[in-house]
């Protein structure tokens, strides 16, 4: 028998499990201009990266899955939310590739396709932030906060550490608005 | 030597003292800083996680305003200035991107600006002759860890004014007020930038790991030239220290408050009331020297 080894007709199943999508390295390099494929899992980006920690896959895992096109799971992980986006993998690479430009392609494919977040309350902070500079043209710390924590459910995280800031007057009670927040919107809108 | 500022979201809220610090500093060293006239905010992490156009298209309405001005950007916050820059960077390069976010702008930009960070401004060679022939009390007994972080030397191929790996800047402008920066090893380490709000275990691990290495290594104070480096590495020390078992009270100041202290620049010490840690313990570790 002959097996029809990436033949069309053979649908691809990831080591994990999802279907395999051999277009999303192609995918990443349209949307941020970086090669996955020169990536040779040296493993130097996962030994510098500071989130690394608390990410599902490896830095260095999340490269090869790309390479392999396990979009599906790729996509489902919470490595591409807690990228901190420091850049020092991207400044050590000895192949020259920013995995901190495939982490942000990620994020905005995931986002683009509407799927499902592993970590949510990361994407909903990032989202109410843009919906700040869209009303006011600039981000109010204390409105951001408390409209971050009404979505996130979060009401009581940090409250405590919240008084000090707010009595030392850092944290103003009143926004500032742009004038030219009309063109601001425009900006967002396009994008 | 004239600059168009951009303060920011952060230096009109959490970051005040930097941004107030930065202007005394300059008006002292004969820098005049001019504001961008109703600037917008640069988009900070959120548009790059999002949206990679907005992330440049957010920053070249700034610029386009600043090149109508007619003079270079000064960002000191780390985030504004690394997105600023990185626009600046993507805007020369990408000529269909800057065409079609142009079109939309009221004063376009075509790259007859560019933008520094306040750090690369006041540790320029000749600004550190000035600071020195204008000191009039060495921090000497001052033990400072620099804090360099990340937004201000990484990536280096798009901001390059410092070396991503050693950096030396922040050294430099300490050791020329007199104090005696220590040698330590999370200089360029990441702080968890803006997941303080969102993944606070994140950030109080990192901040740990950086407060803890200042301290094994003999600093009695750390010095950053970022809000959020500032705010994370004070607001989370507490955690921190019970997260690591390890008493972890440092004080944290903003470069500029300490040129401000050298060059006795009235004013600047009242931004030390402001700190949540408390900075007296640094501040009399200098008068113990001094006396
Ligand atoms: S450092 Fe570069 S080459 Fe090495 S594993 Fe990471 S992405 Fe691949
Ligand atoms: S940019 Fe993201 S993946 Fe790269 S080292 Fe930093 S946190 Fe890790």
């Amino acid at each position: 028998m002959e097996i029809a080894l990436n033949s069309e007709e053979v649908k691809q199943i990831s080591p994990l499990g999802g279907s395999v999508d051999p277009g999303f390295k192609r995918e990443i390099k349209d949307t941020c201009g970086e090669d996955v494929m020169s990536c040779y899992q040296c493993g130097e980006c996962t030994a510098g990266c500071p989130a690394a920690f608390s990410m599902d896959i490896a830095p260095n895992q999340i490269m090869r899955m790309t390479q392999l096109g396990m979009k599906d799971e790729v996509l489902a992980s919470s490595s591409i939310w807690l990228c901190a986006g420091c850049e020092t993998c991207a400044t050590r690479c000895p192949r020259g590739v920013a995995l901190s430009k495939v982490m942000d392609s990620c994020r905005q494919i995931a986002v683009k396709e509407g799927r499902k977040v592993k970590e949510p309350n990361v994407l909903k902070f990032h989202d109410q932030f843009l919906k700040e500079v869209s009303r006011f043209g600039r981000v109010h710390e204390l409105t951001l906060m408390g409209m971050y924590k009404m979505r996130s459910k979060r009401f009581f995280d940090d409250v405590i550490l919240g008084i000090p800031m707010f009595l030392k007057g850092k944290l103003g009670l009143i926004p500032s608005f742009v004038k030219g927040r009309g063109e601001v919107r425009k900006l967002i809108k396009k994008s | 030597m004239k600059y168009a500022y951009f303060p920011g979201c952060s230096l009109e809220s959490t970051g005040r003292e930097f941004g107030e610090s930065t202007h005394l500093v300059a008006d002292e060293l004969g820098i005049e800083l001019v504001e961008i006239p109703d600037w917008n905010c640069c988009g900070a992490t959120s548009a790059h996680n999002l949206d990679h156009r907005l992330s440049v298209a957010l920053p070249a309405r700034n610029l386009g305003i600043a090149e109508s001005m007619g003079v270079d950007v000064v960002a000191p916050c780390a985030a504004c200035y690394n997105r600023m820059r990185g626009a600046e960077v993507e805007l020369r390069g990408n000529t269909a991107m800057r065409d079609g976010i142009n079109a939309d702008l009221e004063k376009p930009f075509t790259g007859a600006v560019t933008v520094k960070s306040a750090l690369e401004v006041f540790t320029a060679p000749e600004m550190l002759e000035n600071v020195e022939s204008k000191l009039r009390k060495h921090l000497k007994g001052l033990k400072p860890a620099c804090y360099y972080g990340c937004l201000l030397i990484r990536p280096p191929k798009v901001l390059g004014f410092d070396d991503a790996e050693a950096p030396r800047s922040l050294d430099l402008a300490m050791e020329t007020v007199g104090a005696e920066p220590v040698d330590w090893h999370f200089k360029n380490e990441c702080c968890g930038a803006s997941f303080g709000i969102a993944k606070s275990d994140i950030v109080v691990k990192l901040t740990g790991d950086i407060l803890s290495n200042a301290k094994k290594n003999g600093a009695n104070c750390i010095v950053t030239a970022c809000p959020l480096c500032m705010t994370n590495l004070e607001m989370r020390q507490g955690a921190a220290g019970k997260l690591r078992g390890e008493d972890l009270t440092m004080p944290i100041f903003y470069f500029t408050e300490l040129l401000g202290l050298a060059m006795e620049v009235p004013g600047v010490k009242k931004y030390f009331a402001s700190h949540l840690v408390d900075v007296n313990p640094a501040i009399d570790a200098i008068e113990a020297v001094t006396v």
